[in-house]
């Protein structure tokens, strides 16, 4: 039996971060850098798709700039609604603006292992091990691949990490490790091979890309080309920008979402220019920089702004948002990892994000953690129950039980409040014992956490995958 | 009047202003002051005024990054002269520095190299995609103490060993000193592949080189 997904829908709580004034003057000014600054592709591939729509390409910056009407005809083309597919159907995630689902995040180097605790370099192993996790938790509906299989060659690694993750999962996988355009050709063969054909691939994509941008206003030529490959077979493709305030963007939140949106904006135009209609995403977690070292923060008030922006950005284009959340900067499962993946959570979910990365990084998404995955789950569970608001009708304002109870005297005997017990939240990880019982064993939510994660990953069992159909998928990795 | 325009050039440094500090340089240059004492009590104070500031957390990266741009200014001009006098600036020691073949990532190793100038350094940055014979070819060209190398992501991080294994073959290992930093580097991966210092960030990769050179 597949697992159950936890998704946010029919939402009753609403913010507005942005006016519609203001969404306007982003755009403008975006189509005016990409028109006048222009954004460097740096792939004849790509370079060819611009000028034959004439977009002037300049070959030797690589710089393309194109006219504001080229890009927003090419973004019309971009279907609001699609599905993700999983390897079990009933698991499919149809991403039409009602749904928050929540993925894994990726894609970390660095592991803390479950049972010796020791931090060390991530495997293929341990791949297959969270995405096991993963498949179980209700709160993740999809898989994003979370750490580097770096016991595989570089040339291959990211087709062993998706191997691995349809092993261990009947949910949708999603990648960003694909970054070159051999690697994405035996990637849309794996796909097909899991979906049952190529048209089956495309009627029902079981793989989505998400690819980075290189800002400021740049792309990556490996992505650049795995994406086109990607788009051809009907594989969903997401341009992530990480824009970071002070460093790759300008020190004001207006000037960075302007930058990463013209980075992401072109890269869709430029997939809707080569293959009208594919399926693209919008994904974003820009930041601001550290101010002493310049680094990736991974969390701050900036971001918590980003992540409510970037929807009604996504939602201007009518396509799909994929938003960076939790990803703490934290380096342990702590204070500030609960106050960040929290913030950047809610602030995601309240405006209806499409996508969620993800849950169990530490360390700006480098150190995996089980615990963390666990506890981000749990924000995420907190996030679910309060976008549900507050109902008001009879049931709710329960005028009968108020009045058979009456001044003094209590509820907990009344037969409305069992009935209503249970959509009160429970929760896994908070201590709401006595304080006697708590100093006696001064055991915490990390504890709790990690008994959980190892208990899932010694029982569940997730759907397996045909061996002969690992075998083969062997076989196009082999010949990659 | 030298004294008011040394106080002038510190001061350009610390408004990170290049082309202040450039009109200083050749006002200096006219009045006919020695161009290594316009550096050493002009620019410098200013650089470590900077410096304190920073340390302090008075002071932000950008500050840093400004003073070095104006700093830059500033010795473009005055270089040619100390050449001219037949002297030499006198650098920390001398660095080759670019970001890893098949990686384009550019930010983090240009922070590095600006660090590392404005820390006293002779830097000759290569870019990015930096393919490894071209950092050996560097190295020994310009006879350098330190070779710097930045790679973002794990398939491309591999190609640091193959960087160090190139300097031993062409017999330079033994002159220079290895750097490594990036994301997805670790100081276990530092140690693995035989590199000699390693750094979370810019500040801290000066401070890397000055004791990897005993300075």
């Amino acid at each position: 039996m597949p697992r159950p997904i936890k998704s946010i829908s029919d939402p009753r709580l609403k913010l507005e971060i942005l006016s519609p004034e203001d969404v306007r003057r982003i755009h403008q000014a975006t189509l005016e850098v990409i028109e006048t600054v222009g954004v460097r592709f740096p792939s004849p591939k790509a370079l060819d798709v611009w000028e034959a729509h004439g977009a002037q390409v300049d070959r030797n910056t690589m710089i393309v700039r194109a006219p504001g009407h080229l890009i927003e005809d090419a973004l019309k083309k971009a279907p609001p609604v699609y599905t993700l597919a999983a390897r079990d159907p009933a698991q499919d995630l149809p991403l039409d603006g009602n749904h928050v689902y929540v993925g894994t995040d990726g894609c970390g180097v660095q592991i803390i292992d479950l049972y010796t605790g020791e931090r060390r370099r991530s495997t293929l192993r341990d791949v297959a091990e969270i995405v096991r996790v993963a498949d179980y938790l209700e709160e993740v509906a999809f898989i994003w691949v979370p750490v580097s299989a770096q016991d595989r060659p570089p040339e291959t690694r990211g087709l062993y990490e998706l191997k691995a993750a349809w092993e261990n999962t009947t949910k949708h996988v999603q990648t960003e490790s694909i970054y070159s355009e051999r690697e994405a050709r035996a990637s849309v063969e794996m796909a097909a091979l899991i979906a049952g054909g190529r048209e089956e691939l495309r009627r029902r994509p079981v793989l989505s890309y998400a690819l980075c941008t290189a800002p400021p206003l740049g792309q990556d030529p490996g992505t650049l080309e795995a994406a086109l490959v990607a788009a051809e077979a009907g594989i969903p493709v997401g341009f992530m920008t990480m824009t970071s305030c002070g460093s790759t963007a300008p020190a004001t939140l207006a000037g960075n979402l302007v930058v990463g949106n013209a980075e992401v904006i072109s890269a869709l135009a430029m997939i809707q220019l080569a293959c009208p209609g594919a399926p693209v995403f919008y994904a974003a977690a820009q930041t601001a920089m550290d101010l002493r070292t310049g680094g990736y923060t991974g969390g701050g008030p900036e971001d918590f702004l980003f992540g409510a922006a970037s929807n009604v950005l996504a939602d201007f284009y009518n396509v799909p948002l994929s938003m960076g959340s939790f990803a703490t900067g934290a380096k342990e499962p702590n204070w500030q990892a609960g106050i960040e993946n929290s913030l950047s959570t809610f602030m995601a979910c309240v405006v209806m994000s499409d996508m969620l990365l993800g849950v169990g990084l530490l360390h700006g998404s480098r150190i995996w953690s089980y615990e963390q995955m666990l506890m981000d789950c749990e924000i995420f569970d907190i996030v679910y129950h309060m976008m549900k608001g507050i109902v008001v009708d009879d049931e709710t304002l329960a005028l009968d039980v108020i009045r058979a109870v009456g001044p003094g005297g209590n509820f907990l005997a009344q037969k409305h409040t069992r009935k209503h017990m249970r959509e009160l939240w429970v929760p896994k990880f908070m201590d709401r014992r006595p304080y006697e019982e708590w100093e006696a064993k001064r055991d915490d939510a990390r504890d709790w956490a990690r008994a959980m994660a190892r208990q899932i990953l010694e029982t569940h069992q997730p759907e397996p995958l045909d061996p002969q159909l690992s075998a083969e998928l062997e076989c196009i990795i082999e010949k990659a | 009047m030298s004294d008011e325009l040394f106080q002038a050039m510190a001061q350009s440094i610390i408004d990170g202003d290049p082309d202040v500090a450039a009109d200083l340089a050749r006002k200096a240059v006219e009045a006919g002051i020695d161009p290594l004492e316009a550096i050493n009590k002009g620019f410098v104070p200013g650089v470590d005024y900077v410096g304190e500031q920073y340390s302090k957390g008075e002071m932000f990266l950008p500050d840093l990054v400004l003073a070095g741009e104006a700093m830059k200014a500033a010795i473009a001009v005055l270089e040619p002269e100390i050449a001219r006098k037949g002297g030499q600036r006198q650098t920390l020691g001398t660095v080759v520095i670019g970001t890893v073949e098949g990686d384009i990532h550019d930010i983090g190793k240009t922070l590095v190299a600006t660090m590392l100038s404005v820390g006293g350094f002779r830097v000759y940055d290569l870019g990015v995609d930096v393919p490894v014979p071209t950092f050996v070819e560097k190295a020994r060209e310009v006879n350098a103490d330190i070779v710097g190398m930045s790679a973002l992501l794990t398939t491309t991080m591999v190609r640091q060993r193959d960087v160090i294994e190139a300097l031993e073959d062409a017999g330079l290992r033994s002159r220079v000193k290895v750097m490594v930093g990036g994301a997805p580097v670790t100081r276990s991966w530092a140690q693995e592949i035989g590199a000699d210092g390693y750094s979370e960030d810019a500040i801290g990769a000066v401070a890397v080189a000055r004791q990897l050179l005993g300075k």
